[in-house]
């Protein structure tokens, strides 16, 4: 049988096969020397025109940084990236704002509408404000207006900074503390820019707010900078997507996102994440360094959503500290892992209030030589009476070549605390693909079918278009690898 | 419409049709029987184009085209459907999603445009009433959780949604209650016609009362060693197969 698709064709074609979105978009930028120090940390800090108690904030933070150590503990390999070869700031040239989407930089348009992300008049029509964000500085915000007539507040932080200082001076580093770990350390002294979102009281967001965020200038990391503050019985769903250039050396990125939900609000805080994986050779690729986590008052809920196709690298927990009686956390996430990536990521609950309850669905997909840990913990303090959680990871290989690990940790300090964990691997098998093939079915869109519907709990959570956009980015990365 | 000459395949080294003819025409019944093992899934693996076996001799013919060369999902869109013996699960595809899927791609391959969505209703209702299945169950996941019975009338569904010329029906027997037998074999009945053709494996003879075959081949030990019209059926339901093989062993 010779012109069948086997799957060394396959493999072949999967070493070939580009990264879609790989391509350098030529902005003129205003970029700082490599390496950091105290003056650096300074100058961010005047660049950006900060108060400061902000100055202060970020060198407390920097000292704290320079005497950590980077964790060892995941389960990922890589050189180490080093510190003092980066470049901490990076500004498009055309600093002032636009009113406009017209006024912005037409090839930064070009770069969105290759990577198909349509931040045009559909976009605005169907309901998404957005705030821009390339190189770590914002360029566009849409919406601003619709949003200013309920009081809500979705602007970059450094607008925050100046604008707003007493709500970002009462909350940052109130839920991710400067010294929490080696990369939110760095991050608060070093944050170039990033979102901040206030919803006042019993305010419901008429709108999903959207952010794209972009590594798009060789060598300069990226710290973005992310503060949600859910006033009470107030609601919003924050979406939070990004892709990146095809770069040869690797590129860091360490953001942190901090979440509010005062009593009774509810944050709904979703990413699809698509940073340039590397090559099929391990070589390149995007290392990303994430500290996510919310904290939820009385009643409050808060729900974190991951896509998460792309990066070399992938550090990621996106937590919940359930603090008020009665609050609710969830995550949900899928994460795929192809060629040589590594993804070690999951999720935290801190039961601490009374009645609080959680929800944990995993779903890890590996291919290729990848490696794919979920780690997740679950904590049940002595005060948190009547506790609930419910976790489930599933893994599901492709080929021989993979792996899939699941590292749950349980600290239960309370008798009524009731925690259920359910854990599956499995593989796409042979006898699958044919059923599908016999259908008129090809192997390459069984494989889709096959991971959609294995991912189908969690794409469910993703509001209408992201789900669209996420599905498409689950074909991209499988697409050719079957085993 | 099937012509297949002194087919030859085998797994792993293991050579197990040794030597199969059988021709097809359009509008008729063919009935497989054999003792198990015999090599009867295999041979409809073989002709769906299941990639592990291996054709060592012999040809296939499908409506006077040579399909060795031809994929799994090309030959079924040339219209060669396989009910499998044992359906396979697949968690979080609807069955309503799967057939869209496969109809579409069918489509796509035949450089035909999707199946507007109208049309697509239509076809699951029709369909989903000749053979009297809920709707409700068109939403769970395909096969996931189905009862063995389930799984068989499902995979008559999916015939009737895909009309295909040659049908191959694997056991679609076992598993199915005396209803469900009556129904799904009047499914397939409305849907024969003198321009396509069924295939049936059975190891009994109770389908054979509802879908009435015009020739029956007993397969053994990879070869057909008998064919005979359908009373064929009713002698192996009597006497069982230990006077054929001494006939072959003689
Ligand atoms: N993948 C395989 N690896 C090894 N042997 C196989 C494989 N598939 C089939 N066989 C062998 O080939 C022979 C024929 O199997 P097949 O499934 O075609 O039988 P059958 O006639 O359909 O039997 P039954 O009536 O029990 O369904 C059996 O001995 C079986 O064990
Ligand atoms: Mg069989």
């Amino acid at each position: 049988m010779s012109n069948k698709y086997t799957e060394d064709d396959l493999r072949e074609e999967l070493k070939t096969k580009e990264y879609e979105y790989g391509f350098y978009t030529d902005i003129e930028s205003d970029t700082f020397p490599v390496g950091l120090n105290e003056d650096i940390v300074k100058a961010i800090s005047l660049k950006k025109g900060e108060p400061q108690w902000m100055t202060d904030w970020r060198l407390e933070a920097f000292k704290s940084w320079k005497e950590m150590i980077e964790p060892e503990w995941a389960n990922v390999s890589y050189v180490k990236p080093d510190f003092q070869a980066i470049s901490y700031y990076s500004a498009p040239n055309s600093k002032p704002k636009y009113d406009s989407l017209d006024e912005v930089d037409p090839e930064l348009l070009a770069t969105f509408a290759k990577l198909g992300i349509s931040l045009d008049e559909q976009k605005k029509l169907s309901g998404v404000a957005m705030d821009v964000v390339v190189d770590s500085v914002s360029v566009a915000t849409t919406f601003k207006r619709t949003l200013g007539e309920k009081g809500i507040i979705f602007c970059s932080i450094s607008e925050a900074i100046k604008e707003h200082p007493e709500l970002v001076k009462k909350y940052i580093g109130s839920v991710v503390p400067q010294k929490d770990n080696f990369y939110a350390a760095l991050n608060s002294a070093v944050f170039s820019d990033g979102s901040f979102c206030y919803i006042p009281k019993g305010v419901r967001c008429p709108m999903e707010l959207s952010t794209y965020f972009r590594i798009n200038q060789a060598g300069t990391g990226q710290f973005e900078r992310t503060l949600v503050i859910a006033d009470e019985g107030s609601y919003v769903s924050y979406l939070e997507g990004c892709t990146a250039p095809s770069r040869d050396e690797n590129q860091l990125h360490a953001a942190v996102v901090e979440l509010i939900a005062l009593d009774n609000a509810e944050i709904k805080y979703s990413t699809v994440q698509n940073w340039y994986p590397g090559n099929a050779e391990g070589k390149g690729g995007v290392y990303n360094f994430v500290t996510k986590r919310g904290i939820c008052e009385k009643n409050a809920k808060i729900s974190w959503t991951q896509v998460e196709t792309g990066s070399a690298i992938t550090w990621k927990y996106p937590s919940c500290i359930l603090k008020g009686d009665n609050s609710v956390g969830e995550f949900y996430s899928i994460a795929v892992t192809n060629n040589y990536q590594q993804a070690d990521t999951g999720t935290k609950m801190i039961h601490l209030g009374k009645n609080t309850k959680s929800t944990i669905i995993s779903k890890g997909i590996s291919a290729g030589k990848s490696q794919n840990s979920y780690r997740g913990l679950v904590k049940i303090s002595p005060n948190a009476d009547n506790a609930r959680n419910f976790s489930q990871c599933d893994s599901l290989l492709m080929g021989n070549d993979c792996g899939a690990h699941t590292f749950p940790y349980i600290e239960a300090k309370n008798k009524t605390a009731k925690i259920e964990h359910e854990a599956t691997t499995s593989k796409i098998g042979e006898d699958q693909i044919f059923y599908c093939n016999q259908r008129g079915i090809n192997t390459e869109k069984a494989i889709a079918l096959i991971v959609n519907g294995f991912s189908k709990d969690v794409l469910n959570k993703l509001p209408m278009e992201f789900a669209v956009e996420a599905k498409k980015l689950l074909e991209i990365s499988l697409e050719g690898s079957v085993g | 419409m099937l012509k297949i000459e002194n087919l030859h395949a085998s797994i792993d080294d293991k050579s197990i049709l040794k030597g199969i003819n059988l021709e097809i025409k359009a509008g008729e019944v063919h009935a497989i029987m054999g003792p198990n093992g015999s090599g009867k899934s295999t041979l409809a693996s073989v002709v769906a184009g299941k990639e592990e076996y291996e054709v060592t001799k012999g040809t296939i013919l499908f409506n006077d085209e040579d399909i060795e060369d031809l994929a799994a999902e090309e030959r079924a869109h040339k219209g060669i459907f396989l009910s499998f013996q044992y359906p396979v699960e697949i968690p979080g595809v609807s069955v309503t999603n799967f057939m869209k899927t496969a109809i579409n791609e069918t489509r796509k391959a035949k450089g035909l445009d999707e199946m507007p969505a109208k049309d697509m209703l239509k076809l699951i209702r029709e369909k989903s009433e000749l053979l009297e299945i809920d709707r409700k169950f068109l939403s769970r996941s395909l096969n996931e959780g189905f009862s063995g019975g389930e799984k068989k009338r499902n995979e008559i569904f999916q015939m009737a949604m895909l009309e295909p010329k040659l049908a191959i029906l694997d056991e679609t027997d076992s598993g199915l209650d005396i209803d469900a037998l009556r129904i799904v074999a009047n499914g397939v009945n409305k849907l024969k016609s003198k321009d396509n053709a069924v295939l049936v494996i059975t190891h009994y003879q109770r389908l054979l009362d509802y879908i009435v075959p015009d020739f029956v081949h007993v397969l053994y030990d990879g070869r057909i060693v008998k064919s005979g019209g359908k009373e064929l059926a009713h002698e192996l339901e009597e006497k069982g197969y230990d006077w054929i093989k001494e006939e072959v062993n003689a």
